[in-house]
This record gives structure tokens, C-alpha cells and sequence, in this order.
């Protein structure tokens, strides 16, 4: 058995080493899809938040996905029509750069996630499971039926946006740009997990009533959780418009959210590295199988219901022959 | 009645057609054991809900002191000085015994919410840690994993978890269930010295623990107190043994 | 806004509630006995909508399409519960949730392969096309109303089932104590099995209804699924009579809303801009709805306590 240690630093290596050599053999397709992973992956570190530390299995996180990705979309849109963003009593003018793209898919999705952190995790288990998912589904709607934005046609923007310093239209620097980001949302689950707030959530999960009964509320716990997750989830929307400069309503699709769920679970639960190496397994089965087959959801499909049913660590509890926490 | 830590006054509690509690008052005053005891359904898991703050009373109400914390929650309840242990454990089975520790440690600094510092290298939440530990003989376990320790010793972990809050008063769930004959002793060689520290409120099964400790029993049968007083009260009383142990007196 | 208008309306709020409980009695059935949560409940919906229009494209029978959509969606529920399904009882929601979304997957890929990706039809039987008359001179498309009244009948089949019959006892207790109604000398997975493909005969049986008045395609499921969620959370999980109040009040609302919302809006806004935000409003006015009853009750209208 391998430690885990060692898997994360093969994993970091490879998402530099693969994407490099890429480069040298100017194979452009190959970084498109590892950003794609990187993407992803960041989308399913936030999930890996909420999920895997504070145990809530929210099946709406296409949600925050989705905000970060229109707040990309719209700011861009209005950017390229030059046409100034009315906010009520004044208006403001689109943007194309990233920072501010990725700060106000930030706070926008924080704020999502407390307003429905605060209604749906005034219930618990199943009930939670559904909400969340009625919640994106209410996002999604509204979304198709918003036409002032492309409706159910989505928006597309023309140019990737900017970053100081960077050529963005170039697939490597972009990349860069992710993985960064990436690594920026490890080490703050990381540091989350050290910190007297991890461990009260972490226990939160498993014994709540323990955690009352010292004195803490395991709700607003929960709720701090979420909106982090939240966040973090809302950056990767965001990013994920800019590698497809596209933005429709499926990103709030409740595929989507289970996708995330997926990406985790075959990685490995409440891992750091699960949704990393989850997100990975995931394009390049979608890449390969994609290409032999039409149908590689069924082949998806009998993966995760064989993980689910036999594997309950995912992939890092096989390499590691340690189950890794539950949810 | 005054100088009561912990009290409950005419509390009620009805599940359907069932009086779990029917007007019950019980306190617990400086220093003392106070034993609940009463056989099986007697209603004594709904009486602590409801002192802990898990369960809302129909009726009545449950005083910390001079303060009513009837509508405050559990949590509010630890915040003030409210030590609780359960009858079946409830502790972080994956994390460490240092770990439930920290929690309660965590706990009682009330300061959950530091993101970014790292919870072992806070020493002050460390030493109450390991000093909780050190009281119940677990400071050797301090980097075991909880689901790996031993009946008996999560026990223990559970009364350390208590102790990390300093608190006012104790109310414990049967601290003795499951545990051996030489597991009890110690147990309750060691609840006999914490009564210094802040009274006990004590639900047991195990009478031999409960004659060796209480200061004083209050029996507990179908949701009445029908007795009340001192040990030698309560084995010489007609009426608890009539109605506890099934006799004909 | 005339009254036919509005009494049309409401009896297509109606009918989608009727048609919604047909699917939400199921999962809420299965969550309530087994303590399961069935995300492939709406791919049982589409079993039994693409058996029924291939049966009909065959043999032209409508009445037969039906019995097979039944049939197929309850052996498919069956099958699922003993090859898989049966694992999860004792599992977390979290595994539940991704093991019925992996059947979610090969279910609709499955019937790609099968059927292809173009939607299938299937028409309404002559007997039950065209619009009726009803009393004020409202004119009704028949089949509709038939919808209304065999979902009336289910909903009061199924009480009469849950109520009246040795099986409903036996359910009944079931989501009491599991380990009882075993020692009574039950067979517990047979009984899991049967209530199973129960609801998936209901959702197959909504599924080829529906299908004849929208199209047959791979995911026309999941949105169903979805409202049926609400529709359970807001009845309270568990509960049939919380399904069928629960269906009636989305059903209404969706329908009532999407009609509604713009034309309120109208009265204070300019048109276009009445329209955009009436409709974006009203296809949120369900999960409004769900969101205020849960503030109210957190275990939903018919919900247990705690």
C-alpha cells in the first residue's frame, strides 16, 4: 500500500509534467482537457468541503457552478456589446478581467450559499438531499427562462478574458492560471482540516449531539462550511466559462451536481486529493471511452455502482488500503 | 432550594397518550451525588433530554441557578457550565481521543470559528486537553484512534470530553453501562472525587455504584418521583420497594 | 382574464397533480418502508413511456401499450431492487444517492442504444381524442380529464391498499420496525421487492400516460423526478396523503403560475418586461413554494415530527 502522501505529489507531477510535454509536442487538445480536469477538480474541491469534512450531501452545487459561470458570462457580455450592467439605481460597465471576474463569482456564490445554507440546512438527511437539489433546479429555470441573457441558448463570448501578464489565449498560460487556483483551493481545505473550525466540523459530522454538548452550534458550522464550499465552487464556474467561452443554463443542470458528487466518490471521499484524482479519472474516461463508444455513461454508470457497492474509499482508499472517512 | 446549581421544576413531557414525566422537580445542590434511578421506561432518558436541552418540556422548567434555560438550546446550556456524558457514546469515532478533547477544549474557549490556526499547535487548548486526559487515565491513548479504544475507555473519554468545560454541574448518562466489575470501580472511584468539583446529576443501572456514591436518590417510576432522600431512605422505603423492585411490603 | 380560462387552467393544474402523484406515491412509498432514496425513479417513468409507445407504434393498441408500460416498469423495479437496490438499505444517503444515479445513467443511455436519440410519439386512443363539454360551456380535451380521473382512482386504490389490506398492514409496519414485523414471521425482502415495483409500476403507468400528450425521450424523467421531490418534501416524506396534497399544490402552482405571473405583472409593468419576469418568476414559483412551506415545517405538511 502507498501512502497518500505520495499519491497527491504523483498526481500534483503529473498535472505538470503531462500538460509540459504537451506543450513541447504542440498537442493543444491534450492542455484543453487537462484545464478541463483542473476545472473541474476545483469545482469538486469545494464540494469535497461540504461533502466529504462537513458530511452534507448537497445535490445542488451545479448552482454555485452555475453563478460563477454566468457572473463570468455577463461581465464579459457586457464588456464585449459595450453595453453599461444596470444594477437598479446605477449601472456599472462589464469587465474582461479575470480578477474581478473571479471576485465577484466569489462573492456572489458565498451569498447564494448562505441564503440557501440558511433555509436547507434547517433540515437534515434526505430532506437536505432534495432541497438542495430543488434549489438548483429552481436556478436552472430560471436561467432558460432569463432571455435577456441567451435564455435557454446560453451567451457566448467571443475572447477569453484577461489576466495582468498573461496571454490568456494561449491554452498553457490559462492552464497555469487553473492550476494555480487549484493548488490555492487545496491548501485552504487543508488548512480548513488543522484548524480548530476543521475539527469541530469534521466532529459535527459524526457526532452532532457531541458537538452541542461542548458548546458550539454544528448549523452555523455547517453553514460556514457551505458558503466556503460554496465560493470555491463558484470560482471553478467561473473558470469553466472562460475555457469554454460559453456559459448556458446546463451549468446549473442537476447532472451536473451529480457529476461533482461522482468526480468525488471515484476519487475518494473527504480526501484532499479525491476530487483531484476523481476529476482526472473522470475526463480521461470521458476522453477514451468517449471515443470508442456513444455511450460511455453506461460504462460510467457500472464504475460508480461498482465503487459505490465494493469500493467504498474510491480510488485513493485502493491505492491506500485505507477507507478514508465516511459520509 | 435556593443554592440549587441545577434544577427542574414541575416538568412534563407527554409522547401521545404517554406522561414520559409527570411534574417532575429535582435538583442538585453543591458537592453532592444525586442519583436518578428507576427501572427501565421510568422516563429517565427523556428527564436528561430534557435538562441537556434535546427535548422541549410540555410544561415546567429547568433552572441553572437563579437562571431559567428552558428555551435555551443545548449548546447554550454547555456554554453556561452544563457537563453532559451520554449513555451510548457519542464521540468522533474516526478522530483521535486527543482530538474529542480538543473539541471540548474547543468548546469551552468558544472560539470555534480560526479558520487558518492550526488546533494542535494552540497550547492553551492542548493543555486543558491533556489535562482532562491525564484526570481519567488516558493521557497513554492520546494518539489512538476513538473507534479503537475499548468500551471501558471511551467511557472514560466520554467523562474527559465533560471535564475539558469546567463545568457547573454534571448530569450523566449511566457512566457505569457496559462496563466490568473492575471498570465500574474505578469509574466510580472517580466520580466520588469529582463531586468536589461540581455536583453530579447520575442516572445508573448499576445499584452497587449507586449506593456507593449518591448523596441522595430520588426513584423515578412511570414519570413520578415517588421517593426522595438519603441512601438509608430510600432502601428502608415501603413505597420503592413496593413499587421498584415488585415486592409485596 | 375570463373564468373558462381560469377553470381550464385549473384543471391542467389538475391533471399535472394527479400525474405528479402518480410518481411522488411511489418514491415517497419507498422512502417511507425502506428508507431509500430513489434518484432512477424517473428513468421506471421513462421504462414504462417508452414501452407504451413501442407497444402502441405495434400494435396500434392503446389499451395494451398501457398494461405493457405496467408491466415493464415494474419487472425493470423488481430487477433493479434485487440486483442492486437490495445492497443499499443499510447504506448512507450519500451512497444511495450515487448508486441510483449511476442507474440513472445506464438506464438512459441503455435506451439510447436501444431506441436511438430521436423522441418517440404516442397518440392519444381514439376513444378518449377530442375535447368534451363540460357543464358552463367549457370545452375539455377528453383525455385530460381522463388523466384527472384514473390518478383520483390510483390515489384512492393506494388508500385502500395502505388501509384495507394485509399487504398495507404489512407496509405500515414496516416503517415502524423493520426488525418486528421480521420476527412476525414476514419476508422482509419480498415484501421490499413488491412495494418497490409498486412504485415503479406507478411511475411506468405516468410515464405512458403522459407520454401521449408530450414526447417520448431519453431523459424526460429527471424533471418529473425532481418536482416529485418537491412535491414529497413538501407533503412530508413518508406520507401518501402529504404526496397528494403535495402534488395538487405544484401542480396548481406550476400551471397557475406560468399563466398568471406574466399577466400580473403586466398590470404594473411594461409588457415585455412583464412577460421576462413573470415567467422567470413563475418557473421558480414551485421552489418558492417548497422553500415557504419548509420554513413553516421543517418535515413538510403531513410530515413526522423530529
Amino acid at each position: 500500500m502507498i501512502a497518500e502522501r505520495y499519491i497527491n505529489a504523483v498526481v500534483l507531477l503529473g498535472l505538470l509534467v503531462v500538460p509540459s510535454y504537451a506543450l513541447m509536442v504542440d498537442e493543444p487538445f491534450t492542455i484543453t482537457l487537462a484545464t478541463r480536469a483542473v476545472v473541474l477538480a476545483l469545482a469538486a474541491v469545494g464540494l469535497n468541503i461540504a461533502l466529504g469534512t462537513g458530511g452534507l450531501v448537497s445535490l445542488g452545487h451545479a448552482v454555485f457552478f452555475g453563478l460563477g459561470g454566468y457572473a463570468m458570462g455577463i461581465l464579459a457580455f457586457h464588456a464585449q456589446t459595450y453595453a453599461p450592467l444596470s444594477l437598479g439605481i446605477f449601472e456599472i460597465g462589464g469587465t474582461k478581467s479575470m480578477p474581478i471576474i473571479w471576485l465577484v463569482a466569489i462573492v456572489v456564490s458565498a451569498l447564494a450559499a448562505l441564503a440557501i445554507g440558511l433555509l436547507s440546512l434547517r433540515t437534515s438527511g434526505v430532506y437536505f438531499i432534495m432541497i438542495t437539489l430543488a434549489f438548483g433546479q429552481m436556478f436552472y429555470y430560471f436561467a432558460i427562462s432569463w432571455s435577456a441573457y441567451g435564455g435557454e441558448d446560453g451567451l457566448s463570448i467571443y475572447l477569453r478574458n484577461d489576466f495582468p501578464g498573461l496571454n490568456t489565449l494561449q491554452p498553457m498560460p490559462f492552464f497555469g492560471l487553473c492550476l494555480a487556483l487549484l493548488c490555492l483551493a487545496l491548501i485552504l481545505h487543508w488548512r480548513l482540516l488543522l484548524s480548530p473550525f476543521g475539527l469541530a466540523l469534521n466532529a459535527a459530522r459524526q457526532a452532532p449531539q457531541r458537538v452541542e454538548t461542548v458548546g458550539l452550534n454544528p448549523m452555523r458550522l455547517r453553514l460556514v462550511a457551505f458558503v466556503i464550499s460554496g465560493a470555491v465552487t463558484g470560482l471553478a464556474g467561473a473558470l469553466f466559462a472562460d475555457l469554454n467561452r460559453f456559459v448556458s443554463p446546463t451549468m446549473f443542470s442537476w447532472q451536473l451536481s451529480g457529476e461533482l458528487i461522482v468526480l468525488i466518490i471515484i476519487g475518494g471521499v473527504g480526501r484532499l486529493f479525491g476530487p483531484v484524482l476523481g476529476a482526472i479519472l473522470f475526463v480521461v474516461l470521458e476522453h477514451w471511452l468517449g471515443a470508442v463508444t456513444d455511450f460511455w455513461h453506461v460504462w460510467l454508470g457500472v464504475i460508480l455502482l461498482l465503487i459505490v457497492l465494493f469500493a467504498r474509499g474510491g480510488l485513493l482508499g485502493l491505492l491506500t488500503g485505507k477507507e478514508g472517512p465516511h459520509v | 432550594m435556593s443554592d440549587a446549581v441545577l434544577s427542574t421544576k414541575n416538568l412534563v413531557k407527554t409522547f401521545g397518550a404517554l406522561k414520559a414525566i409527570d411534574d417532575v422537580s429535582v435538583d442538585l445542590r453543591p458537592g453532592e451525588i444525586h442519583a436518578i434511578i428507576g427501572p427501565n421506561g421510568a422516563g429517565k432518558s427523556t428527564l436528561i433530554a430534557q435538562i441537556a436541552g434535546a427535548l422541549r418540556p410540555d410544561a415546567g422548567s429547568v433552572w441553572m441557578g437563579d437562571r431559567d434555560v428552558t428555551r435555551l438550546d443545548t449548546s447554550a446550556r454547555a456554554r453556561l457550565g452544563l457537563g453532559r456524558t451520554f449513555q451510548i457514546s457519542a464521540l468522533a469515532m474516526e478522530d483521535t481521543v486527543l482530538e474529542n478533547v480538543l473539541l471540548g477544549a474547543l468548546g469551552h474557549s468558544g472560539k470555534p470559528w480560526r479558520l487558518f490556526r492550526k488546533v494542535h499547535a494552540d497550547a492553551e487548548l492542548r493543555a486543558r486537553a491533556m489535562a482532562a486526559l491525564e484526570r481519567v487515565q488516558l493521557a497513554d491513548a492520546t494518539h489512538t484512534r476513538t473507534s479503537a479504544l475499548s468500551h471501558g475507555l471511551r467511557r472514560q473519554l466520554e467523562v474527559a470530553v465533560a471535564l475539558t468545560l469546567n463545568p457547573r454541574a454534571f448530569v450523566m448518562d449511566e457512566p457505569m453501562a457496559g462496563l466490568g466489575a473492575e471498570g465500574s470501580k474505578v469509574m466510580t472511584g472517580f466520580l466520588d472525587g469529582l463531586r468536589q468539583e461540581a455536583p453530579i446529576l447520575l442516572i445508573e443501572h448499576d445499584m452497587d455504584a449507586v449506593f456507593a456514591l449518591a448523596d441522595r436518590i430520588s426513584v423515578l417510576v412511570y414519570g413520578q418521583v415517588i421517593a426522595s432522600g438519603t441512601v438509608d431512605d430510600i432502601r428502608r422505603s415501603a413505597e420503592v420497594r413496593r413499587a421498584y423492585l415488585g415486592e409485596d411490603a | 382574464m375570463s373564468t373558462l380560462l381560469l377553470i381550464e387552467q385549473i384543471l391542467n393544474g389538475l391533471q399535472f397533480g394527479v400525474m405528479l402523484f402518480l410518481m411522488s406515491a411511489g418514491l415517497t412509498l419507498i422512502f417511507g418502508v425502506m428508507g431509500l432514496i430513489n434518484l432512477a425513479h424517473g428513468s421506471l417513468y421513462m421504462v414504462g413511456a417508452f414501452a407504451a409507445a413501442a407497444v402502441a407504434g405495434a400494435t396500434g393498441s392503446f389499451l395494451l401499450a398501457l398494461i405493457t408500460a405496467l408491466a415493464a416498469a415494474a419487472t425493470a423495479g423488481a430487477l433493479v431492487e434485487i440486483v442492486v437496490i437490495r445492497r443499499l438499505y443499510r447504506a448512507t444517503h450519500l451512497d444511495q444517492v450515487l448508486a441510483t444515479f449511476a442507474l440513472i445513467l445506464i438506464f438512459s443511455e441503455g435506451t439510447r442504444w436501444v431506441f436511438g436519440s430521436f423522441p418517440l410519439f404516442l397518440d392519444i386512443p381514439d376513444a378518449l381524442s377530442g375535447p368534451v363539454s363540460l357543464p358552463g360551456g367549457i370545452k375539455y380535451p377528453l383525455y385530460r380529464l381522463a388523466l384527472i380521473g384514473i390518478g383520483i382512482l390510483v390515489a384512492l386504490g393506494l388508500w385502500w391498499l395502505t388501509a384495507r389490506t394485509r399487504l398495507g398492514i404489512q407496509i405500515r409496519a414496516g416503517e415502524n420496525d423493520r426488525e418486528m414485523i421480521a420476527a412476525l414471521g414476514v419476508d422482509i425482502s419480498r415484501l421490499y421487492t413488491i412495494v418497490f415495483a409498486l412504485g415503479a409500476a406507478l411511475a411506468g403507468l405516468a410515464g405512458a400516460l403522459v407520454g401521449a400528450i408530450q414526447s417520448v425521450q431519453i431523459g424526460m424523467g429527471e424533471p418529473v423526478l425532481i418536482l416529485a421531490f418537491v412535491v414529497i418534501v413538501i407533503g412530508g416524506i413518508g406520507s401518501i396523503k402529504g404526496a397528494f396534497v403535495g402534488a395538487l399544490l405544484v401542480g396548481l402552482t406550476d400551471t397557475l403560475g406560468g399563466i398568471f405571473l406574466p399577466e400580473l405583472f403586466k398590470l404594473f409593468m411594461e409588457t415585455d418586461a412583464a412577460t421576462q419576469t413573470g415567467s422567470a418568476l413563475a418557473s421558480m414559483a414551485v421552489y418558492i413554494l417548497m422553500s415557504l412551506v419548509l420554513i413553516w415545517r421543517p418535515t413538510g405538511l403531513f410530515g413526522a415530527r423530529a
